[in-house]
């Protein structure tokens, strides 16, 4: 029954989205009003801090669809009941990403044109299909979940979401990994190592906005299905690192990617705030840290899953942040064993500094999928429901 | 049938606000082409596929190396700059902003085009 | 299950029926509109009333510089200068601002020996730019020129991440006064064109060769690569000359000697 506490809590946190969300328009307008000079991006660093927010927010919203597919498709039925709530969350998840991921283009304006001329042989003009296909699956996904008679439905568009979500995310990777030029990407592990990182990302928000809807309706969460979802993430990790372990490794392994690897891991010629963000924010934060509070029988439990729910989110900002910033930041290498200078920075490290207009568009995005959640789940009935009887669900 | 006066009685105001235009919105200023210099086509031709003809115009030269052509945006300002701006764009009864504030149509061309004749951009020193 | 079945209210998911119908109407009847804003747009490269001595992009011609670094003196800048002029260009160089050309000072690390050479776009016959362009602004003409068509660029910076020479620059504020053959704005992105507006006007070469010769270096040479009597064909058949990055397989339209 709904209270009027209820009511007031419920436009009390609409109104701090779409505060958050207006703030983000309006940085946007100001960026697309003066350029981005008044941004900290430059002709070496062209993809910022937007972009940061925008890959994770985009990434996490395949990788929280995870929880619908291992209901409907693996039939796991723990999940079952947690996939309206999983299919919103990729919804609001992938209007916020792309929201900020268009707004930062240089003429905004001008996405008509990018949706009516195709160059099919970028993996951007696919994505622009694969995007919006998502959101049009997703809510017949969700559309069969909810409508009691296309129930029967649910597990065939469930495969569909799954097997379309692995081509979005593959092409995100792709994204980079086809960039022949660059020494931080050119690979192709980034397109697996995409996928694996959405499944952590996306688990990780799940339980993170699960928790909230369960603590603001006073409601538990039962110690099997607390245990079973906190291994998950736990395992999604420990993947997720073995596959960046595997990429710096092989980069070492090469003569020429010597100089790129010192930069990243150990800071050398200028590159000290990245390895800081990869050791410290992603690696001990972002990684062991949430292992640790998931799997240690003495911490495990509830709250040691939020904070490491909220740990991995931290840890993929700082992961992001050094993969997509750190590998422009590093000068292409035009004249092999040689040191080059120039006047456009050839040779050199460029140093970005993120503005407060970047930062305020990317928190922005999350404010328009916080928002879109909020209203969702006021207006949809996406509360898990776990059946504690020992009956089929 | 109170609703249906209501509805009536709005619509006869906004027509009334919609049929003053006179001081509101100036009608366009469409100043001479420069001496000497013959149209393209007729006024009204002109007017309803100017952005056509340019459009279509366009790439060819960008795409196929096409210059020169009397339906390019350069031969239109040599043309049509005002003698007093030696521009199109600059005030508000140039030829291009004239016509197009009227009706209310943004365009962003001369973003990127400067909208002043060849002989006068060339030799004029840049800010 | 021991509680007993409602019947379900029809009446509110008839209306979000109607307006779902009715949304989706709304939403699609502008795009059929922009599906023939799209199809009017396509290209369609042929003879326009061209006046004479303007030349269309030729598919028989690969145009192509070549660059002896033996030649080009250190500290001079005079083809960047006349770049910057030619197109309109501010010719400041904080990091936000335009380069299509910059001197470059190289080093040899095993060897300690001391080279200065201009880059600038390569015009590769493969260009990573053009295959990562989401809406195919950024080409490659049939004469081998790689451009930016600014009026499909939505400012992605795709192209820029792409180019293994940083030859792309992103117009980070708003431009005034433009060189009328060489419109540039806010919010594209933007390199080198090869003197394209010159060429198809029958020039025989680009201002940045042209202000090399005058200085009395002549270290660029542009021309025809696919022209066995050009004085650049002749040339790179005589000397040794390389490609940047020649690994990547791009194969550029600029070659260098001495390097």
């Amino acid at each position: 029954m709904r209270t009027a506490a209820d009511t007031r809590n419920f436009w009390l946190l609409a109104g701090l989205g779409g505060l958050i969300t207006a703030i983000g328009l309006g940085a946007a307008h100001y960026m697309e009003l003066h350029g981005h000079i008044v941004t900290g991006m430059t002709n070496q660093v062209v993809w910022g801090l937007p972009h940061v927010f925008a890959i994770f927010m985009v990434v996490a919203a395949s990788g929280v669809l995870n929880v619908a597919s291992i209901g409907s498709v693996f039939g796991q039925p723990v999940y079952k009941p947690r996939a309206p709530l999983s299919g919103l969350l990729c919804l609001a998840l992938l209007a916020g990403g792309l929201m900020v991921l268009m707004l930062d283009l240089g003429r905004p304006e001008r996405i008509i044109v990018a949706a009516t001329h195709y160059n099919f042989k970028s993996v951007f003009a696919w994505n622009v299909i694969l995007y919006s296909g998502m959101a049009g699956i997703v809510a017949v996904y969700l559309w069969t979940m909810f409508e009691r008679r296309f129930n029967s439905h649910t597990r065939a568009v469930g495969v569909a979401a799954l097997v379309w979500r692995f081509a979005l995310t593959t092409g995100t990777g792709s994204i980079f990994g086809f960039l022949v030029a660059r020494q931080a990407y050119q690979s192709a592990l980034l397109a697996p190592l995409f996928i694996v990182l959405s499944f952590g990302w996306g688990l990780a928000v799940f339980h993170i906005v699960q928790a909230a809807m369960y603590g603001w309706n006073d409601r538990l969460l039962t110690p099997q299905v607390q245990r079973r979802m906190a291994r998950l993430l736990g395992v999604f990790i420990a993947a997720s690192l073995y596959l960046v372990a595997v990429y710096h490794l092989t980069n070492l392994y090469f003569a020429r990617q010597g100089a790129f690897e010192a930069f990243i891991l150990l800071g050398q010629a200028g590159g000290a705030l990245y390895a800081l963000l990869f050791w410290g924010g992603y690696v001990a934060l972002g990684a062991v840290l949430p292992m640790l509070l998931l799997f240690h029988p003495a911490l495990a439990g509830g709250r040691s899953t939020l904070i490491a729910s909220g740990l991995v989110v931290a840890g993929a900002f700082a992961w992001l942040f050094v993969f997509i910033i750190g590998g422009q930041a590093f000068p292409l290498e035009i004249f092999p064993g040689h040191l080059v200078s120039s006047t456009f920075g050839d040779g050199a490290v460029d140093h970005y500094a993120p503005s407060l207009p970047e930062l305020l568009l990317g928190v922005g995005g999350l404010g328009a999928a916080f928002l879109l959640t909020t209203v969702g789940v006021r207006v949809l009935d996406v509360m898990p429901q776990d059946d504690t009887t020992t009956g089929p669900p | 049938m109170r609703r249906i006066v209501l509805a009536i009685g709005l619509l006869l105001v906004g027509a009334v606000f919609a049929a003053d235009d006179a001081g509101r919105t100036p009608r366009p200023v469409v100043e001479r082409a420069a001496p000497g210099t013959s149209c393209l086509a007729d006024p009204a031709f002109m007017r309803r596929n100017h952005m056509d003809l340019l459009k279509h115009q366009r790439d060819e030269t960008v795409h196929g190396g096409v210059r020169g052509s009397g339906h390019s945006l350069k031969a239109c300002i040599d043309c049509h700059a005002s003698q007093k701006t030696r521009s199109v764009a600059k005030a508000e009864t140039n030829f291009c902003v004239s016509c197009h504030s009227y009706v209310a149509v943004k365009i962003d061309c001369f973003e990127c085009h400067t909208s002043q004749p060849r002989a006068v951009a060339l030799q004029g020193v840049p800010k | 299950m021991s509680k007993p079945q409602e019947r379900p209210s029809t009446a509110r998911r008839g209306f979000l029926g109607v307006a779902a119908a009715a949304i989706g109407g709304v939403m699609l009847a502008p795009g059929i509109q922009l599906i023939e804003i799209a199809r009017a747009a396509a290209p369609v490269p042929g003879a326009g009333t061209a006046a004479p001595g303007a030349t269309a992009a030729n598919p028989k011609v690969r145009w192509g510089m070549l660059i002896d670094t033996n030649k080009c003196a250190a500290g001079c800048t005079d083809c960047v200068t006349a770049c910057n002029t030619e197109n309109g260009l501010p010719g400041t160089t904080r990091p936000t601002d335009p380069q299509w050309i910059r001197k470059i000072e190289i080093k040899q690390i095993a060897t300690g020996r001391v080279s200065s050479a201009p880059v600038m776009c390569q015009h590769c016959a493969e260009p990573p730019c053009v295959d990562v362009c989401p809406t195919g602004a950024s080409f490659k003409r049939a004469d081998g020129i790689v451009l930016v068509d600014r009026h499909s660029c939505i400012g992605c910076r795709y192209c820029v991440m792409a180019c293994p020479y940083k030859a792309r620059s992103f117009v980070h504020e708003d431009v005034v006064d433009q060189k009328p053959d060489v419109p540039r704005g806010k919010g594209c992105v933007e390199g080198c064109t090869l003197c394209v507006h010159r060429i198809d006007q029958g020039n025989p070469t680009t201002a940045c060769a042209e202000a090399c010769a005058k200085a009395g270096h002549g270290a660029i040479l542009f021309g025809d690569l696919n022209d066995a009597a050009s004085e650049i064909a002749r040339r790179v058949r005589e000397i040794h000359t390389t490609q940047l990055r020649a690994d990547l397989k791009l194969d550029p339209g600029v070659r260098y000697h001495g390097i």
